[in-house]
């Protein structure tokens, strides 16, 4: 009792073979729920929907035609276009911008420094949907409307990346930028030679998760871009479902085109995936 | 700022570095007073006022927020977004801090297992609401397999409607969204259990605590501030449920599993009354904060801080 029961205490305990059965089981279970939406789309992209239809799964009816269908009908090819020119820019100018701030409010000594980020600090819990309408208004009045323009600058200016590269350079010793200034160094020079250079991890998950947060955003996109060749990638799935809503193996093919790179992507660096989805949690530790 | 005062280094006045300063947080600063303040103030003004189609109408003080009041489709989003905090908070803490204490166990494959249950995080959700559309329809594999559960007992039930029923319309969207979720707070929990001192599960197990004892008196405390953490992020998150409804049943039959913020975008963007939409995206940032301050305040009685 005592070994089986270890397995709910949370400790890496070594378990008795009829535990580790039981919890492999269970495991087994949690994958194949987590796994089955994945298969049921690849299955169903790959057979016509008569075959779906009638649970005919017979070898004779798999074929790559769906996808053919699918690359006629919608383009996909525009959408992972304009998913990757605003996803990249975001991350890269997002990140170089808080960088610069969190540079000055953790190591420059300057009136109203403190005064500044606790004005920043006061707004992260201001959800969404309020700055939503008035963005968007904004957004119009600078006739930005269904432009990159649109889907960029509002998403680069975070008060969540601020705060966590400060923390991580406030971390850092500051005899570093005293040793440089005696050389002779810019402050500009200081961050970009010395604390970039030192922050190459957290910098990584934090594009990661800023990467992967815009590539599936949905509502923003949604709200400011109305022509086609406009839209992001989740934008235009979400409108191909509007026109096909049961045409599943059209439905199905195109969700796979969606979501095959970045799976992909996600099973060769799967650690910092998680390290960068997570980050938005380790807030809890 | 007195800066001669201060003894501490980081925070003595240099007066060269003033206007640097200004300059570096210049780009991130301009952004924020626009996108972010200007907003919050543009929000606030639209919510009392009249907003049609060309804009700023007249003051309307607080007749927006009375209209909500009196509108049967905003309580209908209200209840149904309670629903959703209420069913899926809870849910995938359980399932989530169960899967973490699975895979901490000294077995082997965890890192497979993590990898599958993390999937779903990565995924577009849109491509996941489709996937579910699919999942969940009349005819679709889950009622199959129902169906043959079903008659395999004999049980005198019959497969539900789960999309075009008011009574399981939510419990879709409940369930697609512990499928994305849970493997997220799988992970934070994960992170937890890996940081709790073995030395404690040790001593209590030299003191004749049984494996559901040293979970229930070790493990929960020391995780506490994680599930603290998790229960607020999770709550916020459900709050603003969006695009899982909005994709996979649009908010239907009969507004049945419209959340608060679909509303909102509906308001806004298909009746143009951006003036009801600030305030009920108002409405929502004060329920927000009131259950976030709520939830800190009773934190005392369930936390466990290890340096107090």
């Amino acid at each position: 009792m005592a070994t089986i029961g270890a397995s709910f205490s949370g400790s890496p305990t070594r378990l008795s073979t009829p535990a580790r059965i039981g919890l492999h089981v269970l495991l087994f279970l949690f994958s194949t729920i987590m796994l089955a939406p994945f298969a049921v789309m690849l299955v169903v992209s790959l057979i016509p929907n008569t075959a779906f239809l009638a649970r005919d799964f017979s070898p004779a009816n798999f074929s790559l035609q769906n996808y053919v269908r699918t690359f006629e009908a919608v383009p996909f090819g525009r959408y992972y276009i304009n998913s990757i020119v605003v996803a990249v820019s975001v991350t890269v100018l997002q990140i170089l911008i808080s960088s610069l701030a969190a540079f000055a409010f953790a190591r420059l000594r300057f009136r109203g420094r403190e005064a500044i980020f606790l004005f920043y600090l006061a707004t992260l819990m201001i959800p969404f949907p309020v700055t939503l309408i008035p963005n968007f208004l904004i957004v119009k009045n600078l006739g930005w409307y269904d432009t990159y323009l649109a889907l960029i600058v509002p998403s680069l200016f975070s008060v969540f990346s601020t705060f966590l590269l400060r923390q991580y350079y406030r971390g850092l010793p500051l005899d570093f930028d005293e040793a440089a200034r005696m050389d002779g160094a810019s402050s500009l020079r200081i961050w970009w030679q010395i604390i970039v250079p030192l922050s190459g991890p957290v910098l990584a998950t934090l594009s990661i998760f800023v990467f992967q947060g815009v590539w599936n955003d949905f509502l923003w996109p949604l709200v400011v871009t109305t022509s086609e060749t406009m839209r992001t990638i989740p934008v235009g799935l979400a409108a191909f479902v509007g026109q096909y809503s049961t045409a599943w193996d059209l439905l199905m093919a195109g969700s796979v085109i969606a979501l095959l790179p970045v799976l992909v992507l996600y099973v060769i660096g799967q650690k910092w995936f998680v390290q960068g989805i997570a980050l938005s949690g380790m807030g809890g530790r | 700022m007195t800066p001669h005062t201060s003894s501490r280094r980081l925070f003595r006045w240099r007066p060269d570095q003033q206007w640097e300063g200004y300059l570096f947080i210049l780009p991130s600063f301009l952004g924020f007073l626009v996108f972010i303040v200007l907003a919050v103030v543009m929000s606030l003004g639209i919510s009392v006022s009249e907003w049609g189609l060309t804009g700023f109408k007249g003051f309307a003080g607080l007749i927006n927020y009375q209209q909500l009041l009196r509108d049967p489709v905003f309580w209908q989003t209200s209840w149904n977004t309670a629903f959703y905090i209420v069913t899926i908070v809870p849910l995938q803490l359980a399932l989530g801090l169960i899967m973490a204490v699975g895979l901490n166990q000294a077995i082997r494959g965890a890192l497979v297992y993590r990898l599958i249950y993390f999937m779903p995080v990565v995924t577009t959700i849109v491509a996941g609401a489709i996937v579910f559309r699919l999942l969940l329809s009349t005819n679709g594999p889950v009622n199959s397999l129902l169906a043959s559960a079903f008659g395999l007992f004999n049980l005198p039930f019959s497969a539900p409607n789960w999309l075009g029923s008011s009574q399981f319309s939510k419990w879709s969207v409940v369930l697609l969204t512990l499928w994305k979720n849970t493997g997220f707070t799988m992970v934070v929990y994960l992170a937890a259990l890996q940081g709790v001192p073995r030395e404690l599960y040790d001593a209590a197990h030299t003191d004749g605590a049984n494996g559901w004892q040293r979970f229930r008196n070790v493990t929960l405390p020391l995780i506490s501030p994680t599930t603290f953490f998790l229960f607020i992020f999770q709550m916020i998150g459900a709050f603003q449920l969006f695009t899982e409804p909005f994709v996979m049943t649009r908010g239907g039959p009969a507004n049945s599993s419209l959340s608060v913020v679909q509303y909102i975008y509906f308001a806004a963007f298909r009746d143009i009354r951006m003036d009801k939409a600030a305030a009920m995206a108002w409405v929502l940032f004060i329920f927000i904060f009131a259950f976030t301050l709520f939830q800190n305040f009773m934190q005392k009685r369930w936390v466990y801080y290890e340096s107090e």
